[in-house]
């Protein structure tokens, strides 16, 4: 009997055999990894460099801090949103010009911006921004460098702390005030890097620091508008400040002072459009004549940081850094992703953290804001378009006074609509306020053409509201 | 006979060492404390930490547990609850494949305004009563939000204003 049954019994067992084997396989398995998820739970930090302001590499850095050095890297992707970002465009590499892809020309998508920037070296090349990856090589390279740079463009292009230290022997102001007025080219002979983690970190402490002289004394200026002397913002800057500050090194509007292209931030009145062009106007800045209208222009540069201000966002405290670097999960870590790019890109861990509604949903909102804004941005430069082509047309025939006077509506108008522009968030960083400067800067343009033509001055009479009785028992 | 009993042996064995991974891995993951009732086991996955840790300081603390809210209060459905989410869960957690805000799934929503309405019964039932909302009806967590866990009113994300003086109203 037991004969009979040996070769059935015989599958029977090796078939429980490879069962139980296979079975402590996929448990040992299991095993393994609920160890390893228990030690991401752990703070595996392990610093191999000994970090200090003379090491600028971000490889270095990255040693110690591996996993934000990954994210960093990854700013080389090229990813459009709706309105923003950039795809990558096959260049034929040039002696002048040897990158082998290149983002998209705003130019040539918006030939406005030509008749715009007229005269002025933003009308040679102007294209969709890329990654922090491509800063230094998008500078070096551009078209505009025909114009004849100074030195002082490189102060946000560059990973510079090492190169202050170096042209100002220690002293980061003088290397500042030194890198100014050089010649772009042999500025950029300093530079190694792009933006990198000494240009925002200490490197004993991690802490973020603000590392540009221009912001320093910008932030300055401003506080001292407000009534408060002496801010030092290295010292005086809350965390939460931080987070947007050490962007707003950057991505604000400028200008550059006198013979030494001192890079200023004209923050002397406030952050408002008005206020910007207040200080400018004060300062006497001309950048260029426009070479049809002959108005005296200034150029506003991506004042990011300055229209976040007016938002809601920065009124409920959110930074920066809260939706362009939201936290990431790591393991059992979490870190802030260094991959800054478009929250429209990361709408789960940049949104979904305050807005508890569908991803698909709080992108629309967002979208819905940017239409609105394009729509009326267009509009608005139709309005420029219309002002521009009128000077031009009528510079025999009106007076020296309404000229003047139409020619410093569009200095105003123009600076309003690339103001706006310029900002890089197609209106959302405060839908409103973006909003009220195009209606602002459209009717600039209006009362340009009224100038022009010797009508009237414009009238305000807006209802007093003031007058609105008090509710019962006030 | 002789390769029988051998064969035998080896199939004991391999059984043993199976049961007995599988034992250590059991004790290990701590797998009994998700059949009790102490909300210390949903954090013992750190993907559930900032949950637990802004439950700590809702509310809700001294009143409910994770399972008073996230499973039914009747054995079966509660068991069949905890069955379907721990393997999911563990699904998730083992692959790394989840995203970093997690979000309630409709039938886990349902389970929680179920459990609303089991409490809060004196209230709810003429809210819900008089309502007319459509099929779904209204949602107590639509508003009531926070009550159970919430990062920002237990103050695990502290939006400080960002100095308030960046030109707005001056």
């Amino acid at each position: 009997m037991a004969k009979d049954n040996n070769p059935r019994s015989g599958r029977w067992l090796v078939a429980v055999i490879a069962l139980a084997a296979v079975a402590a396989f996929a448990v040992t398995a299991l095993l393994v990894n609920i160890f390893e998820r228990k030690q991401e739970a752990r703070n595996p930090f392990y610093r191999v460099v000994d970090l200090n302001d003379t090491i600028d590499d971000p490889k270095q850095w990255g040693e110690d801090f591996p996993m934000q050095y990954d994210l960093y890297q990854r700013t080389v992707d090229m990813q459009r949103t709706k309105y923003g970002g950039s795809e990558a465009l096959p260049h034929s590499p040039t002696q002048a010009d040897p990158r082998s892809v290149v983002a998209r020309s705003k130019l040539e998508q918006d030939p406005r911006l030509k008749t715009m920037w007229a005269g002025y070296a933003f009308s040679i090349d102007y294209r969709e921004r890329r990654g922090h990856a491509y800063m230094l090589d998008d500078q070096t390279f551009t078209a505009r460098q025909q114009a004849n740079p100074p030195g002082a463009c490189m102060n946000c292009h560059a990973s510079m702390v090492t190169v202050y230290n170096q042209l100002g022997n220690g002293d980061m102001f003088k290397g500042f005030q030194v890198v100014n007025h050089m010649k772009y080219p042999d500025a950029r002979k300093y530079a190694k890097h792009s933006v990198a983690c000494i240009d925002c970190h200490d490197p004993k402490t991690m802490q973020l620091r603000i590392t540009r002289p221009a912001f320093i004394e910008g932030i300055r200026a401003l506080k001292a508008s407000q009534g408060i002397a002496n801010y030092d913002v290295n010292a005086m800057a809350t965390r939460q400040e931080m987070r947007s500050y050490v962007c707003a090194q950057c991505h604000v509007t400028y200008y550059f002072r006198g013979a030494e292209k001192t890079l200023t931030f004209p923050w002397t009145k406030g952050l408002r459009v008005e206020d910007i062009m207040a200080a400018e106007d004060e300062s006497k800045v001309t950048e260029w004549q426009h070479p049809q209208s002959g108005a005296p222009l200034i150029k506003p540069r991506h004042p990011e940081f300055e229209v976040w201000s007016l938002g809601v966002h920065a009124r409920s405290g959110v930074a920066c850094a809260d939706c362009h670097m939201p936290y990431t999960r790591m393991g059992g870590l979490k870190i802030s992703d260094h991959q800054v790019n478009s929250p429209l890109l990361k709408v789960n861990r940049s949104c979904q953290g305050c807005h508890h509604f569908p991803e698909e949903e709080l992108k629309q909102r967002a979208e819905d804001i940017q239409d609105r804004f394009f729509n009326l941005r267009n509009n608005a430069l139709d309005a420029l378009m219309d002002l521009i082509n009128d000077i031009s047309a009528n510079k025999d025939k009106a007076s020296p006074e309404q000229l003047a006077k139409a020619r410093e509506y569009q200095r105003h108008g123009q600076f309003m609509i690339d103001y706006i522009m310029s900002e890089n968030s197609m209106g959302f960083h405060a839908p409103q306020e973006a909003m009220r400067i195009l209606g602002d800067a459209i009717n600039q343009c209006r009362n340009g053409q009224i100038a022009l033509h010797g009508g009237p001055p414009p009238s305000h009479n807006p209802p007093n509201i003031q007058n609105v009785p008090p509710a019962a028992g006030q | 006979m002789k390769s029988r009993v051998t064969a035998v042996i080896v199939l004991a064995l391999l059984v043993g060492v199976a049961c007995g991974v599988g034992g250590y891995a059991f004790v290990y993951a701590k797998g009994y404390s998700y059949l009790l009732n102490d909300p210390a086991a949903c954090d013992n996955c750190h993907a559930m930490r900032t949950q637990y840790e802004a439950w700590l300081k809702s509310s809700h603390h001294s009143a409910a547990t994770c399972n008073d809210c996230h499973t039914p209060s009747n054995l079966v459905g509660k068991y069949a609850v905890k069955v379907s989410n721990g393997f999911f869960h563990s699904l998730y957690f083992t692959t790394g494949r989840y995203p970093n805000t997690i979000e309630i799934t409709n039938f886990d929503r349902n389970v929680t305004e179920a459990a609303c309405r089991r409490c809060h019964q004196n209230l709810t039932a003429a809210i819900d009563g008089g309502m007319i909302h459509g099929r779904e009806g209204i949602l107590c967590t639509r508003c009531h939000y926070t009550v159970g866990h919430s990062e920002e009113s237990a103050g695990l994300k502290i939006l400080l204003r960002s100095g308030g003086n960046h030109g707005e109203g001056q």
